[in-house]
């Protein structure tokens, strides 16, 4: 049982993202506002960067800024998952500010940025 | 009783049977005004339909939940070394970069030098994202309307007369110091945190507050359609330029002839400086056209 505790309170950081991950996963699936849902994925970008940036965490250890000419590898973090999370946050205001123009054009096409209003009013459209 | 079924059977074989008939109309089917007590109106059906759908979203989603939260059990600990993430490919970029590629922030060396391909990509997200958010919502003579106008018309004129002197004030003091610090985070890029992406950053928020300050007029004096235009396109090809050299020369062996410089001082680490620069003003003219469109649907 303290085993189980002990691995619980060092992986506090991975547990906290799945959490959010389920918190911005059932956002996405639950929420009839399109933005809420927007904001839902949003938090489920930002619960994979701290996934990965706590992966890189190594105890003890000092950011990869290489001062005072020491270029041992066990001075410094491991700077890969640095590199993959900058990426994964470009691509997050890509794909967001996307979503976030299509839900501009269906409000100016409906008035409503109501999901199930705008698939009602889009079924009468097609009767 | 047993004859009587080997008779049937007989009869079946040689096809004289007088069985049942298999298309004959049941009784028991209920007449239809009996059934139609049963069905929901379409209120009725919505309601349940969105209550399963409720359920089956939680059950998916606390699943998903409980398979990762099982998954992470089998992780080695938070900052244990012996991480296998911890790999020699670690150990290769930070003994290795300082000497390969001159820059002294490691992250920086790995992504503009190791891995600059892969940023390429990350800044022809950013650009293809701004294309089609323009696409979507810019106006022109196909995507318009006169209730927009006369809004606009409307808003134009509020922003004109409704000004905030304080607002105003503060953002021509603060302005000056954003820009400076967004330049000072793109050129120390490879020697201290930081990049074109966080600098680039910067100096968009920069922008978007001064147009939110004197109007997006004031902003369009200096920046519009143009010089959006000529910045992103020429950014983007003098990274391909730059990077095409570098892989031409690595790939054949030739030296590159540029110099990696002392470690730490601002001309040093070769092409990482001018990818820097590239990467922050295409980032810029990004957040500001991602403002621009959605403020007024048009740059």
């Amino acid at each position: 049982m303290s085993a189980f505790l002990e691995k619980v309170i060092s992986l506090r950081f991975e547990i906290a993202a799945v959490i959010l991950f389920g918190i911005g996963f059932i956002n996405l699936l639950l929420q009839k506002n399109l933005i809420k849902k927007i904001v839902g994925f949003n938090v489920m970008d930002s619960s994979v960067f701290l996934l990965l940036a706590s992966q890189g965490y190594i105890d003890g250890r000092i950011a990869p800024i290489l001062t005072n000419g020491i270029t041992e590898a066990s001075h410094y973090v491991n700077p890969i998952p640095a590199g993959l999370v900058l990426t994964g946050i470009v691509v997050s205001v890509s794909v967001s500010a996307f979503f976030l123009a299509l839900v501009q054009r269906l409000y100016k096409h409906y008035h409503t940025v109501n999901f199930d209003e705008i698939m009602v009013l889009a079924k009468k459209k097609v009767d | 009783m047993k004859k009587n079924i080997w008779a049937n059977f007989s009869s079946w074989v040689n096809g004289t049977a007088e069985g049942k008939d298999p298309y004959e109309i049941s009784e028991k089917v209920q007449p239809r005004e009996e059934r139609k007590r049963f069905k929901l109106n379409e209120e009725q059906k919505m309601h349940l339909f969105n209550l399963q759908y409720k359920i089956v979203a939680a059950v998916v989603c606390l699943t998903v939940v409980g398979v990762l939260l099982y998954t992470l059990f089998q992780l080695p600990l938070f900052g244990d070394p012996r991480n296998p993430a911890v790999n020699e490919v670690v150990e290769r970029y930070v003994e290795d970069g300082l000497k390969e590629t001159g820059a002294v922030n490691m992250v920086a060396g790995m992504i503009l030098d190791y891995r600059a391909f892969d940023t390429f990509g990350e800044s022809s997200v950013l650009f293809l994202a701004v294309t089609s958010v323009m696409m979507l919502l810019l106006r022109d003579e196909k995507n318009i309307s006169k209730e927009e106008d006369i809004q606009e018309a409307h808003e134009r004129i509020i922003e004109r007369e409704a000004s905030d002197p304080i607002l105003r004030y503060v953002v021509s003091l603060v302005m000056p110091c954003i820009l400076l610090f967004g330049i000072y985070v793109v050129l120390n890029g490879h020697i201290s945190p930081g990049g074109g992406f966080s600098g680039g950053a910067i100096m968009g928020a920069g922008f978007i507050l001064y147009s939110a300050a004197f109007g997006t007029d004031a902003v369009s004096k200096f920046f519009n359609m143009k010089t959006f235009r000529t910045i992103t396109s020429t950014a983007l090809l003098c990274y391909a330029a730059s990077k095409a050299y570098s892989f031409y020369t690595g790939a054949n062996g030739l030296p590159t002839g540029i110099p990696l410089g002392t470690p730490g001082a601002i001309l040093s680490s070769g092409l990482i400086l001018v990818l820097d620069v590239c990467v922050g003003l295409v980032v810029a003219c990004t957040m500001y056209g991602f403002y621009s469109l959605f403020a007024k649907g048009e740059i």
